[in-house]
């Protein structure tokens, strides 16, 4: 049945499983609803069972394995469920510091309407971490993108950059760090995940209770309008040719009413439960699943009033007003009779702020319009009695690992399989992206993804620093969805030990295709796996997510792609080496036993096939690298570091040459092979920048420690970019200022080219 | 001594202003909502942050430049008092009549954040600190910093030395790189005493030992040791 019979019905009228179809609910979750409630729900219950139990709400498909995440840990303030994980981040001060932090995803809006749907997507995670008490004090996004040749990935690139400077820019939280890479397979399905981090003292944590019978229930921030309606079951379906007509779903972003409501809430934190017993922000799914989580985290219910709720446009049904996913707008319990100073507070920063009802005890979500009862569902069970499915899965088949022929091909043009590594739009600078990002708002960001593995943001007032980075190697994910997830947590964990940092927790945006598909769904439960046991060994854990199922378009699946935020502390600013310039002269030391093979590798990507069999990672190895790493990081003679990932070494030397603004020259150890040891990347190892009194000491730690280096060279000693095999002979020689030149063209190339073509 | 950073809607810097006096140049600082209609009696310099006041809606600058609070900056502009107006508040500044010209959309219609080389050009007080035509490096974030002004302000203001800083990455014309501004005009000194300076650039993001970088220090300590001079004279 289409939306319009269900269009066509009034708020109260009773509803049949057809209209349950157009809310997203399958026969057997009607029914499954009717008997909950021992009766047929009317059109604004079903509107409000629909939201709650859609994948996005519910997370009823991946939720049998989300519960296989490690969430525990002595740093863990607040794990999964709230509306962001809380880390402490001063162990042993009980008013010390703690880290509120999530990623999600805005995929289907802004592939839809870039700029919008980039942009509400960082305003709803700005949302989740400051509820919970914190002033975000830095962003970060993974971007994925079609093709470059394909028509609409220009367009899309530039909306969805423009969205999210758009909005953080102005809202005034730095974005840090941004992944962006394009596959064909994201050419119907971009994945947009933001990421914020927010800063809070440990005792003043904030969660969304509607607790106290008789407190008032306050609704703050922006009117409700008729955008974004059924937000939540769009982010629960697949799209197909033609989704395009969804636009007036997406919701329209206000970053400047967004910055007016961050400065309102941390007012009233500051006045603390004088005031204030429990908030949480209005995202997907509006109010519906804002009243009914409070409700049903305190065990509470709640009396609304919807004529009380501020609307931007007459004539509003109470179906609208529940569903509408209109942007910065929070449900606050004040206590009793404090009603007038809570107004007070949004009055100031110019905001509506309007009680719309009263908190309950009988455990039901009670709404009234127009003085008749249009909805009575009870709070817990609509909250956390979702459905829940084991979908069927496959375990994803491994591919075949490479033949000598393969490999044997590629050797044959040495120096253009290099230039093809350097000057991918996947591995090339993201100058581009990061200019249109204010990186530096909040005056506290020391390092971030322009010039550093990871990015570094200083608590204000403190020496303490928060390390951060978000990352995923897709096509790793996709030749193996258990191990490529593991190295995306190692990824995480290596960049923010090359900047010095200690890893406190991570937070996973899980992008899969469908949950309806058993290889997609196997990939899901894989991938989980991957990062559980990844996190595990590591002892850092999960303490926020969200998962994005469907992402395919007319069953092309997007690479699977979990994103995996790693987050760090370095708790002594003055025991990370200033950011001293790297000077010429300063000498490359590899860190770390070199890859044999180029399974995996970015260079075969899209040459030989779907082939590459990834060796099991040796996390406790790894470990201990990043470990050592990370003090060789702290203070004496290291003065960068990074670790290799895409593109293997001959990228990572590449990026420490652009941006020191200095050549490489770079020659492997006698017995090693050009192409696993400059390209491969089946395991991890990590370049440090010593200055050259240093060479010997970090030699002699390194062999104390039982850890293999490698001398390769040393920065700016000429004007090309260098890359010499184990005798000696020059494989890869390029002017190096033209080679950056290049790789700098690539993506505002890209742009203009689609420019070109709408021309 | 008291140095007064304004918050209006959607100012976004104005506690990295406050942080840069008191932790950067060992000030005291004060935070004063756009609502008042008067400036603290300990009043000694004031700041403008950069953000996007009242979203940039309309035009950037000029709600802010009609709020509460600017009529007693005028007054205290107008008996001399120190002034900086960084982004959004040179945008104030602007729009409020205290200084001449106007920001308009960068060239390219892109926001921009990035360093700048910048070469100090101009007289006052306020720049005191810095060499003469010396050049210094401070990070630029905005969307709308190309400055524009009529050619026959352009020529008084080059004729009373009352360019304040000047991109050195420049056009064919003359005009910035990055933004397209008008002779490369990145600040602007006025005030009946000099005693007023807006720019595009970020002093306060070069000003703690975090930054790796000072090059924002010496306008800052210019605009507290001015003010103590005013103070004993």
């Amino acid at each position: 049945m289409s939306k319009s019979a269900l269009n066509k019905l009034k708020d109260t009228d009773l509803t049949t499983s057809e209209h349950g179809q157009a809310v997203g609910l399958s026969l057997d979750e009607f029914e499954r609803a009717v008997k909950l409630i021992g009766r047929v729900p009317n059109k604004v219950e079903l509107g409000c069972i629909g939201a709650m139990w859609s994948e996005h709400c519910s997370y009823k498909s991946s939720r049998v394995h989300l519960k296989r995440l490690p969430s525990a840990g002595p740093r863990v303030l607040v794990g999964p469920g709230e509306n962001a994980g809380v880390v402490d981040v001063e162990p042993g001060n009980p008013q010390g510091w703690a880290v509120a932090f999530k990623v999600e995803s805005h995929n289907h809006p802004s592939y839809i309407e870039p700029y919008q749907g980039a942009a509400t997507g960082v305003g709803g995670i700005l949302r989740d971490v400051f509820t919970m008490g914190a002033r975000p004090i830095a962003a970060m996004n993974l971007l994925r993108f079609g093709r470059v040749a394909h028509p609409k990935t220009p367009s899309l690139v530039d909306g969805v950059v423009r969205g999210i400077g758009g909005y953080g820019n102005c809202f005034g939280v730095p974005t840090v760090y941004s992944s962006a890479e394009f596959d064909a397979a994201y050419d119907g399905n971009v994945l947009v995940n933001a990421f914020a981090l927010g800063v809070l003292r440990k005792d003043r944590i904030w969660k969304g209770n509607a607790s106290g019978v008789g407190n008032p229930v306050m609704y703050v921030g922006a009117k409700t309008g008729r955008d974004g309606i059924h937000g939540a079951t769009m982010a629960s379906d697949s799209f197909s040719a033609g989704k395009e007509s969804e636009r007036p779903t997406v919701q329209v972003g206000d970053p400047f009413k967004e910055k007016l409501l961050v400065e309102a809430c941390l007012e009233l934190f500051e006045r603390g439960a004088e005031l204030l017993v429990g908030i949480q922000d209005m995202g997907a799914a509006g109010l519906t699943s804002s009243l009914f989580e409070m409700a049903s985290r305190a065990g509470s219910g709640v009396v609304i009033d919807l004529d009380q709720v501020p609307a931007r446009e007459t004539g509003m049904t109470a179906y609208e007003l529940m569903l509408s996913e209109s942007q910065e707008r929070m449900v606050l319990v004040a206590q009793a009779g404090k009603d007038d100073d809570v107004r007070a507070i949004f009055h100031k920063w110019d905001l509506d702020c309007t009680t719309i009802g009263t908190v309950s005890d009988d455990g039901v979500v009670r709404l009234r319009k127009d003085g008749v009862e249009v909805c009575v569902l009870p709070a817990t069970p609509l909250a956390d009695e979702a459905p829940r499915y084991e979908r069927p899965f496959t375990a994803p088949a491994r591919p075949e690992p490479l033949t000598r022929v393969d490999v044997q091909a590629l050797k044959k043009n040495p120096i253009q399989i290099v230039l093809d590594v350097l000057l991918s739009p996947s591995t090339a600078p993201k100058t581009w992206i990061y200019k249109q990002y204010d990186r530096e708002v909040g005056a506290g960001t020391l390092m971030d993804g322009t010039h550093a593995a990871a990015a570094l943001v200083r608590i204000p007032e403190t020496q303490i620093a928060v390390a951060l980075a978000l990352c995923c190697n897709s096509r790793q994910c996709s030749l193996d969805p258990h191990e490529g997830a593991v190295r995306a947590v190692v990824e995480g964990v290596a960049r923010i030990s090359a900047v010095g940092a200690v890893a406190v927790g991570v937070t996973d945006c899980l992008n899969y295709g469908s949950p309806l598909v058993p290889e997609q769904m196997g990939q899901l439960a894989a991938g989980v796996d991957g990062i559980a046991h990844a996190c595990r060994v590591l002892e850092v854990p999960v303490v926020s997510g969200n998962v994005s199922l469907y992402n395919q378009t007319d069953d092309q699946s997007v690479l699977p792609t979990p994103a995996v935020g790693v987050v760090g502390v370095v708790d002594d600013l003055a025991t990370v080496a200033p950011a001293m310039p790297l000077k010429a002269g300063d000498v490359l030391i590899r860190i770390g036993a070199p890859p044999t093979s180029l399974e995996g590798s970015f260079a075969l990507w899209g040459k030989v096939g779907r082939k590459g069999a990834l060796p099991v990672l040796d996390l406790a190895a790894t470990s201990i690298l990043c470990g050592f790493v990370r003090d060789l990081r702290r203070g004496g003679h290291v003065l960068d570091a990074r670790p290799t990932l895409l593109g293997g070494l001959a990228q990572c030397l590449f990026d420490f040459a652009r941006c020191a603004d200095l050549s490489a020259r770079a020659t492997l150890p006698v017995d090693e092979d050009f192409f696993a040891s400059f390209l491969g990347e089946e395991r991890l190892c990590f370049v440090v920048a010593v200055d050259n009194q240093g060479v010997f000491d970090v030699q002699r730690r390194c062999a104390d420690a039982g850890i293999a280096s490698a001398v390769l060279g040393a920065l700016g000693v000429s004007s090309s970019f260098r890359l010499q095999d184990s005798g000696g002979d020059v494989v890869f020689d390029r002017p190096f200022q033209k080679l950056v030149d290049d790789a700098e063209a690539v993506v505002p190339d890209l742009i203009a080219s689609g420019r070109r073509r709408s021309a | 001594m008291t140095v007064v950073v304004v918050t209006f809607p959607g100012s976004n810097c104005d506690r990295d202003c406050i942080t840069a006096v008191v932790e950067g140049a060992h000030g005291a600082a004060l935070r004063v909502f756009h609502k008042e209609h008067e400036l603290p009696e300990t009043t000694t310099a004031v700041i403008l942050p950069g953000g996007f006041s009242f979203g940039d809606y309309l035009r950037c600058g000029a709600m802010a430049a009609r709020s509460n609070l600017m009529p007693a900056i005028q007054r205290f502009v107008d008996a001399g008092g120190p002034v900086v107006g960084i982004c959004n508040g040179f945008q104030i500044l602007c729009e409020a009549g205290v200084l001449p010209g106007a920001l308009l959309r960068n060239r390219d219609g892109r926001f921009h954040c990035e360093e700048v080389e910048l070469e100090v050009s101009g007289d006052s007080p306020l720049l005191v600190a810095y060499q003469r035509n010396e050049n210094i490096v401070l990070p630029i974030a905005h969307g709308e910093g190309n400055y524009f002004a009529d050619d026959d302000t352009i020529a008084l203001l080059e004729r009373e030395r009352r360019i304040a800083f000047r991109y050195v990455a420049r056009d064919e014309q003359g005009h910035g790189a990055i933004n397209g501004a008008k002779k490369a005009i990145a600040g602007v000194v006025g005030g009946p005493q000099r005693n007023v300076i807006g720019l595009m650039p970020h002093p306060e993001r070069r000003s703690l030992d975090l930054h790796g970088a000072d090059d924002g220090m010496p306008l800052l300590e210019a605009l507290l040791s001015y003010s103590e001079h005013r103070r004993h004279s």
